[in-house]
């Protein structure tokens, strides 16, 4: 046993509560906007990834162009880069839904599998524009470095920007679904569609901006991750298991249970890690979420039964 | 008798076909090193029959028959490694007598799990029985709390990935990102010759037909009947007084030994395994093996998995750059122009007449999609059965 003394014991329990609450708002972001394709609209899409990459791509590409021909404006690009990955994955996901979901919604299986092919595409996309290996864009100043209220304690100003990002996003999701009235035909939709269609909710629209929403949160999600890991082709494909999951564990159209979900899953994991070796902690964290799913199938707060 | 086995006279045409292509055509045609190939090919192709019955009958989609692959090639891949590791062979070790990855990791002597391995008809039954537990074991939990449909695609791939990870981070037992490698003889009989390896493509292909038949008699029973019904109706079957949790799981049990098979034909051919053929990826790809050749037709899955597997190496030799749009493409436009596949390509083929067909092909795949776009936007309501 390793003698530690009371004050390292604190500062080690003071950072790993960071790192799980920094995972929770890492598997939050990426979940959110899955938590509308899916667990809203039932709409299983494994590209999910990818439009997380694209977001990151776009951050990347604005650095760039900010690096070699505007350098005076490098402090405050990375805010409008998160702006235009909204936009850009966005505009991908509206043509997606236009070109190929729209035929598959009574298919969900189907839809799964034709949702894994554009994910193979769009890696090869990147992979033929971005090159095979991973990129970085140059962060902004005011994002590196860390913040140390002690002398033990060390606590990096990227995962306080995240958590931040997080925070404000997901009340934006809140916001949206249950206080504005584009939301409020989203969820009159999912409960009964034949009935919105008859009080005048134009469903098929509704669809297509959910899906699009949901894309365009993924490119936010994949924005942030840029501050704390570098991208590649297939990044997006590393997420996606975790991201279905935290859905799927929270209990599908159910906000609040995908953020409890993501919650418990990162502290679980955070915890893991420190004591079990290297991705042992993950296996374990995944095989408890898979057990507990056997038992409770609906998640933790399910609000529909499943079919 | 003869209906039920091969599917009645065209049945029996078609599975003939097979046979001499398998048989006749590629040996006598191909090189030692492509036949070897195509004998790999074929064993994924017993995980794309698993997934005709499981999924093109019975309707449940597993994104995790990798696991059941995996797990059957690591049983006979245990067995192969420990025969290449006797004492003598390995006494520059410092444990002798272990395989040598664990030798590496310091480990001091064979895990409890290793020693039943060293017996050839422990491992052989190992192959088929271990996927058919783990298979019940997941299935039984899964079915019997009504989880279904694309809830159990993404749990069955959760899988996928807890069994790869956890082999890769247990290198000392397992061999963990590099698999076991270096297998070398089956009861002193070396595999890596040619004439073995002749041998072995000659056993899958037999096994593989063998599989067919067997698989054919079973769906066009009550098995058969009865899982397509689950497939498009489950509640009605349900309430008309059957077990529909018992099929389900029977059909994924089943699905899960015949790929556990295909596994220990993959070992024996090519000679190792590695997580690499058990995550979320390759269990994927097998699904896309079934959906290209036609997710109804036994045969469709075969001819898929060859088709699918030699555009990807033609490709991947040729223009690397292109493979994945191309098995993108390919994928999107099966799934959503193509729903049975290559099969039903055919089927709709013969139907018609061949040349009838070759004239308006191109037409019926634009008023397919037409015609499908059109039901949909005129009824769009999306509550239908996973």
């Amino acid at each position: 046993m390793l003698a530690y003394s009371a004050s390292e014991l604190w500062s080690i329990f003071i950072m790993q509560g960071f790192a799980g609450l920094s995972l929770f708002s890492v598997l939050l972001l990426m979940a959110l906007g899955l938590a509308i394709i899916f667990g809203q609209m039932g709409v299983v899409n494994l590209a999910h990834g990818e439009f997380m990459a694209l977001g990151a791509y776009v951050v990347y590409l604005c650095s760039t162009l900010v690096q070699n021909h505007a350098p005076a404006l490098q402090p405050y690009y990375f805010l409008v880069a998160i702006a235009i990955a909204f936009v850009a994955a966005a505009l991908l996901g509206l043509l997606v839904e236009w070109s190929l979901i729209r035929y598959l919604y009574r298919r969900p299986l189907d839809t799964l599998l034709a949702t894994w092919g554009l994910s193979l595409v769009l890696q090869q996309a990147f992979r033929s524009t971005f090159g095979a290996r991973e990129v970085t864009p140059t962060l902004p100043d005011w994002l590196m470095g860390s913040f140390k209220p002690t002398e033990s304690i060390d606590i990096p100003i990227n995962g306080v920007f995240v958590m931040a990002l997080t925070l404000v996003l997901t009340g934006a999701v809140w916001l949206f679904l249950y206080r504005s009235r584009a939301g409020l035909h989203m969820r009159a939709t999912v409960q009964n569609r034949a009935m919105s269609g008859a009080i005048g909710i134009n469903t098929g629209l509704v669809d297509r901006l959910a899906f699009s929403l949901g894309c365009g949160i993924a490119g936010v999600a994949g924005a942030a991750f840029t501050t704390i890991g570098s991208t590649g082709p297939d990044s997006g494909s590393r997420y996606i298991v975790d991201t279905f999951l935290v859905v799927v564990f929270g209990g599908t159209a159910s906000l609040l249970g995908t953020i409890a979900s993501a919650f418990g899953i990162a502290q679980g994991q955070s915890v893991c890690e420190f004591f079990l070796q290297g991705t042992m902690g993950k296996v374990a964290v995944l095989l408890g979420i898979v057990v507990i799913l056997m038992i409770r199938p609906q998640g933790l707060f399910a609000s529909k039964v499943r079919s | 008798m003869f209906k039920r086995f091969f599917g009645g006279r065209s049945g029996l045409t078609n599975l003939a076909l097979l046979a001499i292509l398998l048989f006749a055509v590629l040996p006598l045609s191909l090189d030692i090193f492509r036949l070897n190939l195509v004998g790999k090919y074929l064993t994924y192709a017993f995980v794309a029959l698993g997934l005709v019955v499981l999924w093109g009958k019975g309707g449940v989609l597993s994104l995790g028959q990798g696991v059941f692959f995996g797990l059957g090639g690591y049983c006979m891949a245990m067995f192969l490694k420990l025969e290449a590791s006797d004492p003598i062979s390995t006494k520059i070790q410092s444990t002798p007598g272990i395989p040598d990855f664990m030798d590496w990791n310091q480990l001091k002597a064979l895990p409890a799990f290793w020693v039943p391995f060293k017996s050839l008809p422990f491992s052989l039954l190992a192959v088929v029985v271990v996927p058919s537990v783990v298979a019940f074991i997941v299935g039984l939990a899964m079915f019997k709390r009504r989880v279904g449909g694309v809830y159990f695609a993404i749990i069955t791939q959760a899988l996928a990935l807890i069994l790869s990870l956890g082999i890769d981070g247990n290198q000392g037992v397992t061999g963990g990102r590099n698999g076991i490698t270096d297998l070398r003889t089956l009861w002193g009989w070396d595999i890596r010759a040619q004439s073995s390896q002749y041998i072995l493509y000659f056993v899958t292909c037999f096994l593989l037909l063998a599989t067919i038949v067997g698989l054919q008699w079973l769906l066009s029973g009550r098995m058969g009947k009865t899982l397509g019904a689950i497939r498009d109706r489950e509640d009605r079957v349900r309430f008309s007084g059957y077990d529909v949790d018992l099929f389900k799981v029977s059909a994924f049990v089943l699905a899960a030994g015949i790929a556990g098979v295909g596994g220990a034909l993959f070992v024996l051919q090519v000679g190792f395994i590695s997580p690499s053929l058990v995550g979320i990826v390759p269990s994927i790809e097998m699904v896309i093996f079934a959906a290209v050749g036609g997710r109804h037709s036994l045969l469709g899955a075969v001819y898929g998995t060859l088709i699918v597997n030699t555009g990807k190496s033609l490709f991947s030799e040729t223009f690397p750059q292109l493979w994945l749009f191309a098995m993108g493409g390919l994928f999107i436009a099966v799934v959503v122009l193509f729903p049975n596949g290559l099969a039903g390509i055919w089927d709709l083929a013969r139907r018609q007449g061949w040349s009838k067909f070759v004239r308006a092909k191109a037409g019926t795949a634009a008023a397919d999609a037409v015609g499908l776009a059109s039901t949909l936007s005129a009824n769009p309501a999306k509550e239908g059965k996973s």
